[in-house]
């Protein structure tokens, strides 16, 4: 079934690069799709609607719909604040807020309103363990969250948008800045979490790519050029312009 | 080749230094010669009338610096309670509400106000404001402390925008796209990422505003109807006070060098200096720690 569906989507910022040329794409529940492509193609500009942060950087012209759940997002009725909880993202950079493991975590809650002490710890507990991070910060939960290492701060980061109890997590290349074996954690516990969720992902590389993609979507300039499965994408593309890509010989 | 380099290497960063040193040199003569002119005055008049309610400089011999003291800080306090909510409310409108157009029309026009001639400033304080205070708060005159301190706040303003709004400039953009990801609004992301994201930015904005209005003399001569009265409770905060700068910048031209008056004027200087170094040394300590964290962080 699919969770996201894009019909028609076009994106232009205020400097007048056209980001987005009449995508349309269907995102499957409970899978990971990966939105891969090379630098520019207009990934990032993809994920940044389906949670509509794209509301506060200038853009000129958006045409299209995106329906999550059968409903158009882009509509300006479109409750954003609620959107964003449902729709959760990981940046590639961690972010986390100068505050304690745990006050990064039950950030989003209390903003939320959130303020009994049992369902913000139970909310703690739960999403580190999604997380894989758990066995790892349960000793010092109180300690300052920038004393992390990059690994563990980007899992703290998922965590932080789990624990609001997403239906659809968003991630842009978030292991950019990780060695192989917290990106290989990483990955992992997005393959746990697709039993749940439905997950949109920007790989750093094309390997990651392969890895991970349920389903694979790619992107060049602004248009997307081919839908499919994963592993038919990365064995056997249908597209010139994949293939060449994918086996590296451009990009 | 190698060797004229190295001369200009050295000749530049001689005189880097020689202009670094100058300007402590410049700064410790000037404390030296308001250490050799007001001290005496410590000799002349005694500490329990230094510090007492009277100044009545001319007529009787009164040294009393109290009430100057309490003046500065009343109109001083009141500036700061006008210039702080003020000035931080209008840095947050141009850094993060305001549309890019308006920015840019806001930013430009702050600037214009931090150059205005605060004698001008004093020139509509005593035609416009004294007026109007007069008749709307139905005051026996209008040349009060909280004139003063309105106009005082006013010149501090662009201060405090300025330097506030630089901070809050600086804060990563991605700290509020963590924050707008997380479903926060906007003035929540304001509220508890950015303006703390940028704490020690801003409370240098508040110091250097503070004590621009601490120094500030033509304004609060003009305005505060220079009675030397102590100021204590809230009611002298809508009666004429008379401040530090104001007694120095009045009374000066007319002492003769070297007589009490003249010392204990620079005494009052002194007191001034100390107040401002005071401030300027809190503001830069904030900054310091903030600056050894962020290189924590980043290392
Ligand atoms: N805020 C912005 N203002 C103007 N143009 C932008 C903005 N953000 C992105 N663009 C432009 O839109 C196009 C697509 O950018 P986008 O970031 O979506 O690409 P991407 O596929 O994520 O690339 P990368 O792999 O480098 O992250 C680029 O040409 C980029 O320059
Ligand atoms: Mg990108």
């Amino acid at each position: 079934m699919d969770k996201i569906i894009i019909e028609h989507l076009s994106l232009q910022y205020s400097d007048g690069t056209e980001s987005l040329r009449d995508v349309s794409l269907g995102i499957r529940e409970k899978a990971v799709t990966v939105l891969f492509g090379p630098a520019g193609g207009g990934k990032s500009t993809l994920l940044r609607c389906l949670n509509r942060l794209n509301d506060l950087t200038e853009v000129k012209t958006s045409a299209g719909r995106i329906l999550i759940d059968g409903e158009n997002i882009l509509d300006p009725k479109t409750d954003v604040i609620a959107l964003r909880r449902k729709v959760g993202m990981v940046f590639a950079r961690p972010v986390v807020l100068p505050l304690s493991i745990r006050g990064n975590l039950t950030y989003g809650l209390e903003l939320a309103g959130e303020k009994r002490k049992s369902k913000l710890d139970e909310a703690v507990e739960r999403s580190l363990k999604l997380a894989a991070l758990w066995d790892e910060v349960k000793e010092r939960l109180d300690d300052p969250a920038i004393a992390l290492s990059g690994g563990q701060q980007q899992r703290l980061c998922l965590a932080r948008s789990l624990a609001l109890q997403p239906e659809i997590i968003l991630l842009d290349e978030p292991t950019s800045g990780l060695d192989p074996i917290s990106t290989g954690k990483v990955e992992a516990a997005l393959q746990e979490l697709k039993k749940e969720y439905t997950i949109v992902l920007v790989p750093h590389s094309v390997q990651q790519a392969g890895r991970t993609a349920d389903y694979a979507a790619f992107f060049l300039q602004g248009e997307l050029v081919e839908y499919g499965e994963g592993k038919a994408m990365f064995t056997s593309p249908k597209e010139k312009r994949t293939e060449d890509y994918v086996t590296g010989r451009f990009g | 080749m190698e060797k004229t380099l190295n001369w200009r290497e050295y000749i530049i960063t001689r005189l880097i230094k020689a202009s670094g040193y100058s300007a402590i040199i410049f700064v410790l003569l000037i404390f030296f010669f308001l250490l050799r002119e007001g001290v005496p005055a410590l000799a002349e008049v005694p500490l329990s009338a230094l510090f007492s309610v009277r100044w009545y400089p001319i007529e009787g011999d009164n040294f009393g610096i109290l009430p100057l003291l309490t003046g500065s800080l009343i109109v001083t306090l009141g500036a700061a309670i006008i210039a702080i909510p003020f000035g931080i409310g209008t840095a947050v409108y141009i850094s993060e509400i305001a549309p890019r157009w308006m920015r840019e029309i806001l930013k430009p026009l702050v600037e214009l106000l931090g150059g205005l001639p605060s004698v001008v400033l004093g020139f509509l304080g005593i035609l416009v404001l004294a007026p109007f205070l007069r008749r709307f708060l139905d005051l026996p005159t209008g040349l009060t402390a909280f004139t003063g301190s309105l106009l005082l706040g006013g010149i501090a303003v662009p201060t405090v925008v300025s330097v506030a709004e630089d901070a809050l400039d600086a804060v990563p953009r991605a700290y509020r796209e963590g924050a707008w990801a997380l479903g926060a609004t906007r003035w929540q992301t304001i509220w508890r990422v950015t303006l703390p994201a940028a704490r020690s930015g801003v409370l240098t904005a508040v110091m250097l505003g503070i004590g621009r209005a601490i120094g500030e003399t033509m304004t609060v001569m003009m305005v505060t109807g220079n009675a030397p009265v102590l100021a204590l409770s809230l009611s002298s905060l809508f009666s004429p006070v008379r401040t530090m700068t104001a007694t120095i910048a009045a009374e000066m031209g007319e002492v003769s060098n070297g007589s009490t008056h003249y010392h204990v004027l620079f005494f009052i200087g002194m007191v001034l200096f100390l107040i401002s170094l005071g401030v300027n040394i809190a503001a830069s300590s904030v900054v310091f720690r903030a600056k050894k964290r962020a290189e924590r962080i980043l290392s």
